[in-house]
């Protein structure tokens, strides 16, 4: 589903004294299918930002478009349950949502509240549980008595059983063990791939943005500072400093060798391999 | 010689008579002063030798000894005098209804002077540079400062032991450098061992020793610029390698001739301008 934001303003308990400004005068357009990274350190309005996706929160300016739903203060999109279902929100730590006595009910909540028949269910719970990695002797066992790693991964399986259009992840995999780490990347970016789910990724991870995205918002003080591929985005060093971001660590060596070797190349790269190619090529001088 | 600050002989332990044992037979022993890292995949055991560590646990088998004294139920109050610890998540680990309150709260239970605990809250404030929030309430703090905070309350009983378990997960690259950096200034300034358990491999690069865990078991216990070279071992683990060793690694396969194992930035352009200049 396309996403669009329209000058999207939104402020918390407006009009109290306690109100605060979150985003402002947001705008940008998500295609179909695909894949973006939402970047900004602490209090820059990614979680904001995200939780208009499903309608959690509705602008206060502007309107936001999701596939054919359209969320303003003006017009309270009606069939926002709907919405929901096609919407896939990953928060953090998403394992602290878990209730359920089994597995398998935790999983089938998500699908249940959305209509889907229990044959039905029976049939996606048996899809999702090799996807995320789960041995299917778990299902019949409570989650609690899970470690944090296996948590996390019914918390996603009961995401992925809703079948949701889009995905929205925020920083899904903060915690695991560096092999978690990928692995649910990887089943993220596969879905991605093969069901073309448009995906929006907030993380910190400047390498996973590289790696996985095709577009890039970074996000500064509740509005869009910089947005574009990962591989130019994150190549503006000293524009990402500035909002105290980092850039990939690939990126900054390759910074700094350029320096050292005074090489004047336009080159991006996009992982250790391609840095290191361009190394070999260049590191002895004489390449032409 | 010096007793070791930490000793754990053979220790083994498991959560019930039926569960696995979630460690098993680990020795191994930290010196004062020194910073140690405790790695491992998830499940692997981590944060089990940190909660025996300070007598949240009690071993199965085996015996803990700090400061050569024996842990028991009996002693477990003085050892953890000696023993202070920061959790993965920074919402859990606050009591006071402001930044002093909170720092004052452990001082509190250790019976201390009123105008030593001013003294010692100015000072561990200073330590962790939030001074000006002496009076805020903590919900009102990010992530990093909250961690700074907890830091913060640890120092002020000067305990001999940091154990950083997991603390800069729930934080962003600049909660976590903040983090780090308060802690080595720390370390910098006064007698104080660290024990951190973590998958942030550069964080693991900064300590003097490292302890790495598979399944309960001690796999190795090395230094980090000897476990980088690892790579293979690593990975069946689930563990991963820092970047610099990647791409020494993936330099080495386009026989791009480096000697000296790097472990940053500089020491690898270094390795690359004596090859440069050899040409």
């Amino acid at each position: 589903m396309d996403i669009t934001f329209k000058n999207v303003g939104y402020t918390y308990q407006a009009g109290s004294p306690f109100s605060h400004r979150a985003l402002n005068n947001i705008s940008f357009h998500i295609p179909s299918g695909s894949f973006v990274a939402i970047i900004g350190h602490t209090g820059s309005g990614k979680s904001t930002l995200i939780q208009h996706l499903n309608g959690l929160t509705i602008p206060t300016e502007g309107t936001v478009q999701v596939g054919p739903f359209i969320l303003s203060k003006e017009k309270k999109e009606k069939d926002i349950k709907l919405l929901r279902s096609k919407v896939g929100a990953v928060f953090q730590y998403p394992e602290h949502q878990l209730f359920e006595e089994t597995v398998a009910k935790d999983i089938a909540f998500g699908p249940m509240n959305f209509g889907v028949s229990e044959t039905e269910i029976n049939q996606r719970i048996q899809e999702v549980i090799p996807k995320v990695g789960l041995p299917e002797a778990l299902l019949e066992r409570s989650p609690f008595e899970l470690s944090g790693g296996q948590m996390r991964r019914v918390a996603i399986a009961g995401v992925l059983a809703t079948q949701p259009e889009v995905f929205v992840l925020d920083e899904p995999t903060a915690g695991l063990d560096p092999r978690g780490q990928k692995e649910i990347m990887n089943m993220f970016y596969e879905l991605h791939q093969t069901e073309k789910v448009t995906t929006i990724l907030v993380t910190h991870s400047m390498e996973d943005a590289l790696k996985y995205a095709d577009h890039i918002i970074i996000m500064n003080k509740g509005e869009v500072y910089m947005e574009g591929k990962p591989e130019d985005v994150l190549l503006k060093i000293n524009e990402l400093r500035r909002v105290n971001l980092d850039v990939p660590e690939s990126i900054l060596f390759l910074k700094n060798y350029l320096k050292k070797f005074s090489l004047e190349d336009e080159v991006s790269v996009k992982s250790i391999d391609e840095l290191a190619d361009y190394i070999q090529k260049t590191y002895k001088g004489d390449y032409a | 010689m010096n007793t070791p600050l930490v000793e754990f002989t053979n220790v083994s332990f498991r959560y019930n008579e039926e569960s696995p044992w979630a460690l098993k037979d680990c020795s191994f022993i930290i010196e004062r002063d020194e910073w140690v890292s405790i790695i491992g995949h998830n499940g692997s055991g981590k944060s089990t030798i940190a909660k025996l560590m300070n007598g949240l646990l009690f071993p199965n088998e085996g015996e803990i000894y700090v400061n050569g004294t024996k842990l028991t139920s009996e002693t477990v109050w003085d050892i953890r005098r000696d023993i202070g610890m920061v959790f993965q998540n920074p919402d859990n680990q606050f009591v006071g209804a402001t930044v002093q309150d909170d720092i004052a709260f452990g001082m509190e239970n250790r019976g201390m002077e009123r105008q030593l605990m001013i003294e010692r809250i100015q000072s561990s404030l200073e330590a962790v540079e939030m001074t000006e929030y002496r009076l805020i309430e903590p919900h009102r703090l990010s992530g990093g400062q909250k961690q700074r905070i907890a830091i913060a309350g640890i120092l002020a009983v000067s305990p001999n032991l940091l154990i950083l378990d997991e603390a800069t997960v729930m934080l962003d690259p600049r909660g976590r450098a903040e983090i780090m950096a308060t802690v080595a200034e720390v370390r910098g300034a006064e007698s104080l061992s660290l024990v951190t358990i973590t998958h942030d491999l550069n964080e693991v690069a900064q300590a003097n020793r490292v302890i790495v865990l598979n399944k309960g078991e001690i796999w190795k216990i090395t230094e980090p610029r000897q476990l980088f070279t690892e790579r293979t071992a690593l990975k069946n683990m689930g563990l991963d390698i820092p970047f610099i060793t990647s791409l020494t690694e993936a330099l080495k396969e386009r026989n791009v001739d480096i000697q000296n194992e790097p472990l940053n930035d500089k020491e690898l352009l270094e390795e690359l301008w004596i090859l440069h200049s050899k040409t």
